[in-house]
């Protein structure tokens, strides 16, 4: 398992222990949220496993009113948009991720730098997708 | 040893001698090779000198999606049956919304190698075969199907998110995106070719009498930014993107020909050159150096100027990829129209219009014209192509004897940018 630098890693350590479970360079110490089994700063590939902290600031934001199929079947729509935006995580870089905890349609109630925290309450047993919600 | 920053020159130069558009729209009884047909067709029609079909040595087709909108893989052969040049080879090239935009870039390259000297390209989608949520599956897939699409980020999403960022870092506000689809609907009502031919207050008033038709209470309209602000009129899609900071769903096609300047004057005495090409490569945009910019645009740009021993102040004209309003903005400031962060007030002053020092998507841009992804890199090439040969018609820009246009393609959210720098020559 140790390197099984992948999406599906990710995914099920984010279900199984509740944690951003990506990886770090050895040579030059590059963080990565998303497993992957090659420096893309140096190009290296002595990659290990690297747990985040799951603390984060909100960086940007939109919320989502023409929502993709697969949000559709979970209620979210016109009348009930969600948010999804981009966080710097506490240890430097930065990952996509829904917005829970937060009212989609009043977004200007929404900060940009907010302090945020991984959200693993609500993970689809299915596809479970990383989300933070406000501190 | 690196040679990503080292200035390359073509081995030969590349001229554009014809160019075809079908109508832009959405056509339910047509698939993307008749629509690429049409385009054709109007290609040929229209060059000066007509030419041989058999002259054709190889194509390139721009097309993003016809497995998921059609389902229909390998389109390139088909398309090549329905012009009747088998057995030359055809090569579809797929990069998102930016795929004609490096189809053209494979032609122009094949023709600077000395392969040939006679090379079709151009793109299609046909993208109206699906409802709106297929649509926006389809598009989503074009940013990270692992760690951007399980966020919940739809194309839209991800363009309203840097919206959002501009808006926290400059003083960019809703009006400054609404303000650029009313500008190039004003552009897109004078191109006959364009999905949508309205004015943003013609919009508007069509509204108003509609509402009066049906007994209902008449809006109180006073400008066009009134009626963009209503709510019922212009919904939400993902804020602060409304659905008209948004370009539509289109069916359509595009294609140029290309040859070896040294025959160029074979087919016309109005050759258009490919003086620069640009084309890199971009991050998803959480591992963007910023949330505000596309640094693959900004570093196309720099290998289209390089290339074209041009600046920015020699640029005439510039068809941007404006999917998304706020797009456009980001562009002129990618591109150096505008410092960073000074591209909403451009607008504000009229720039970018069709009489200002900038004039920006002439043609109407992709959302009034109409965005077909994989057809949109070249028809932006066909907008510059007929400015800067004075046949643009009522949309001609006012600047006298234009002689320098560029063309930015978008591919996603930047993880492709290609940029042409295009020039008439004396």
């Amino acid at each position: 398992m140790a390197d099984n630098f992948t999406a599906t890693a990710f995914y099920r350590a984010l279900k199984e222990e509740g944690q951003i479970v990506g990886v770090k360079c050895q040579a030059c110490g590059h963080l990565s949220p998303e497993p992957r089994p090659m420096c893309p700063i140096c190009h290296g590939f002595d990659m290990v496993s690297h747990r985040f902290s799951g603390k984060a600031k909100l960086d940007t934001f939109t919320c989502i009113s023409i929502v993709p199929v697969s949000m559709a079947a979970k209620g979210y729509g016109r009348d009930k948009p969600y948010c999804s935006g981009i966080v710097t995580l506490e240890e430097g870089p930065r990952i996509s991720a829904r917005i829970s905890g937060v009212d989609g349609a009043n977004p200007q109630n929404i900060k940009n730098g907010m302090d945020v925290v991984l959200d693993v309450a609500d993970l689809d047993e299915e596809s479970p997708s990383v989300a933070f919600k406000p501190a | 040893m690196t040679t990503v920053n080292k200035k390359r020159q073509l081995a030969r130069q590349v001229s554009i001698v014809g160019a075809g558009l079908s109508q832009f729209g959405a056509f339910p009884e047509k698939d993307s090779r008749d629509l690429f047909v049409e385009a054709f067709k109007d290609m040929v029609q229209s060059m000066d000198q007509g030419f041989d079909i058999e002259d054709i040595e190889g194509a390139y087709i721009g097309n993003y999606s016809s497995d998921l909108f059609e389902h229909q893989g390998h389109t390139a052969p088909i398309v090549a049956d329905w012009l009747g040049i088998t057995p030359i080879p055809i090569t579809r090239i797929e990069n998102a919304c930016a795929s004609s935009g490096s189809a053209l870039r494979e032609g122009v390259l094949a023709i600077a190698s000395g392969m040939y000297d006679v090379v079709l390209v151009g793109g299609m989608e046909k993208m109206t075969n699906l409802p709106t949520d297929g649509v926006t599956d389809v598009l989503a897939s074009a940013a990270d199907g692992l760690y951007e699409v399980p966020a919940g980020l739809t194309f839209p999403g991800i363009f309203g998110a840097i919206a959002k960022a501009h808006m926290d870092r400059y003083e960019t506000n809703l009006d400054h995106l609404l303000k650029v689809g009313i500008k190039n609907h004003e552009n897109g009502a004078l191109n006959p070719k364009a999905q949508f031919q309205q004015t943003i207050t013609a919009m508007m008033e069509r509204r108003m009498a509609r509402a009066q038709e049906r007994g209902h209470t008449v809006p109180d309209y006073k400008t066009d930014l009134d009626f963009l602000n209503d709510p019922q009129a212009n919904p939400w899609i993902a804020w602060p993107l409304r659905l008209y900071d948004c370009a539509p769903i289109t069916d359509g096609a595009a294609c140029v020909l290309l040859v070896a300047d040294e025959i160029a004057h074979n087919f016309t005495d109005k050759p258009i050159s490919i003086a620069g090409i640009g084309q890199a490569t971009g991050k998803p945009l959480h591992d963007s150096d910023e949330l505000t910019s596309l640094s693959a645009a900004k570093a196309a740009a720099q290998q289209a100027y390089d290339m074209a021993g041009v600046t920015v102040a020699d640029i005439d004209l510039a068809e941007v990829h404006d999917c998304f309003t706020i797009a456009e903005i980001v562009a002129t400031e990618d591109l150096g129209f505008f410092a960073p962060g000074e591209g909403p007030r451009a607008v504000d002053e009229g720039r970018t219009a069709l009489g200002g020092d900038h004039p920006i998507n002439t043609s109407g841009g992709l959302k009034s014209k109409g965005h077909p992804v994989g057809a949109s890199g070249v028809g932006q090439v066909i907008e510059i192509y007929h400015q800067l040969r004075g046949e643009a018609g009522a949309r001609q820009v006012k600047k006298a004897n234009p002689t320098v246009g560029l063309t930015h393609n978008v591919g996603g959210t930047g993880g492709t940018c290609v940029v042409n720098v295009l020039r008439r020559e004396s």
